[in-house]
């Protein structure tokens, strides 16, 4: 298993953002990370890599507990966070080439060209960071996510504010590295799980209320798509 | 981290606008202002230099660093550093050398001063050498507390210019707050205590020329306690 979550809780004071929350994820795989509006999503994602110390249970990534094996755990994992934060006084090609040296990356020129390949920001190369429209933003933080090479995988709302051309291709990037590594993303966009998620993942409150594949979550609650599940399964909490 | 950094500097105006102010500012008190200037003097010493430069510094240094730490987390780019197989202390050492790196540039320059004055003297090399090579010494480690007290207060808040604040109350209390309390009738008991809490005791044994290890460990251990705190600072993630 890529990722083995046991058990993981975190609160801020009293409230309760994490509850007891356990899953597992295998490579070759895409999961789908959904819920409502803080439901703990990205504060699992924050856990997962590192930023937050969980309140209690355990979670391990290819292997390294990301408590005790922190540096370990990151190594293996690209990380694209909400809102994707980047420098703005940076040029693209400077700050990929800050996060290829952060990873001690061979061949670095190498490197960097392609994963400005694979995420088309070849016209946008040269220029400042600051410069580039949220879409190509977008990209060049998904290329520092994967510029390692990673086995896993996590995205926090890729494509939030991306035109329907732009999300049709990031859609198929993340698909296409869906085959080979685990990619856990999350997001708000129905359509976008089923088109590239095999296994989704449901919270809301701090609990799963769902974990299986997608076919399976559907046709289990007789339904032909994933949003009236998803209302259902988060409502019912509500009351 | 260090290259990212100490570029970031070079291609901001800060840096350049904190080094050309320090110059220009410590230029006119040397040669111009007739209260300190060194014509007026009638000896061929570099004091006014050592006295003026450690109240520049207290300005200059917070602008430098206020925006280190306090930028980061407000734009959110700290979640991309800390979720990178980087320890925090290798982040806090980056940054603080950097910063550090950008004193000494602005330091080296006024090195033409000492040139000058050796050859103003009446007989020419008439000027303590030894002692100004203690003062370059000590004001290069009071450079060093000062940016250690500013990546400091840049890590306790999201806000730039209070991290400014704080860190320019601190340096002046740090340089000649002690020693001004210790004048307190009611603290006299305590005076040599607070007199060497205070930097100035230090900065001033130094100066003289005599390079003595109490000195040495005192300023190290400051610099060291206060990015210890910093570091402290950020492994909590409460902000």
């Amino acid at each position: 298993m890529s990722i083995t979550v046991i058990n993981l809780s975190k609160n801020y004071g009293s409230q309760v953002a994490v509850n007891n929350i356990s899953f597992t994820a295998q490579a070759g795989s895409v999961l789908g990370f959904l819920g409502p509006n803080g439901a703990g999503k990205s504060t699992t994602m924050r856990m997962l890599t590192g930023y937050l110390p969980q309140a209690g249970g355990k979670a391990s990534v290819c292997g390294f507990d990301i408590e005790t094996q922190s540096l370990e755990a990151r190594k293996n994992m690209g990380y694209l966070p909400e809102n994707n934060p980047l420098y703005p006084e940076m040029y693209v090609k400077e700050f990929l080439d800050f996060v290829a040296n952060i990873h001690q990356i061979k061949n670095k020129k190498q490197r960097i060209d392609e994963v400005i390949t694979l995420t088309g920001l070849q016209t946008e190369q040269h220029k400042k960071i600051s410069q580039l429209s949220k879409g190509y933003k977008q990209r060049v933080g998904l290329a520092q996510a994967i510029i390692h090479n990673p086995a896993v995988l996590i995205l926090d709302e890729p494509t939030s504010g991306l035109d329907p051309n732009q999300l049709i291709e990031i859609r198929s990037l993340i698909k296409e590295l869906g085959k080979t590594k685990t990619v856990i993303l999350s997001t708000h966009i129905m359509q976008e799980v089923e088109a590239i998620c095999d296994r989704v993942i449901i919270i809301n409150k701090g609990n799963i209320v769902a974990d299986d594949l997608l076919v399976d979550l559907i046709s289990k609650h007789g339904e032909k798509t994933l949003e009236p599940v998803f209302v259902k399964l988060t409502k019912a909490q509500n009351r | 981290m260090y290259k990212k950094e100490l570029y970031g500097y070079l291609s901001s105006l800060v840096a350049y606008i904190t080094i050309v102010i320090f110059l220009v500012v410590l230029g006119l008190f040397l040669w111009v202002f007739p209260d300190t200037s060194i014509l007026e003097y009638g000896y061929a010493g570099l004091d006014s230099l050592f006295s003026t430069a450690p109240y520049l510094f207290m300005f200059l240094i917070p602008a430098l660093t206020m925006r280190t730490l306090a930028e980061e987390k407000k734009e959110g780019t700290f979640e991309i550093l800390a979720t990178k197989p980087l320890t925090d202390g290798q982040i806090i050492l980056g940054k603080y050398l950097s910063a550090l790196t950008i004193v000494l540039f602005a330091l080296l320059p006024t090195l033409v001063y000492y040139y000058s004055i050796y050859n103003l003297g009446v007989s020419k090399g008439n000027i303590d050498t030894g002692a100004v090579i203690g003062s370059y010494i000590g004001l290069f480690l009071l450079g060093g507390v000062f940016t250690a007290i500013g990546i400091f207060t840049s890590s306790v808040t999201k806000n730039q210019i209070i991290a400014f604040a704080i860190a320019v109350f601190l340096c002046f209390f740090a340089f000649s707050g002690f020693e001004s309390a210790s004048k307190i009738l009611s603290l006299q008991k305590f005076d040599d205590v607070l007199l060497n809490i205070g930097i100035n005791q230090h900065y001033q044994s130094i100066s003289r020329g005599v390079l003595d290890t109490r000195d040495l460990v005192y300023f190290l251990s400051v610099i060291a306690v206060f990015l210890l705190l910093t570091k402290l600072i950020l492994g909590g993630r409460k902000w």
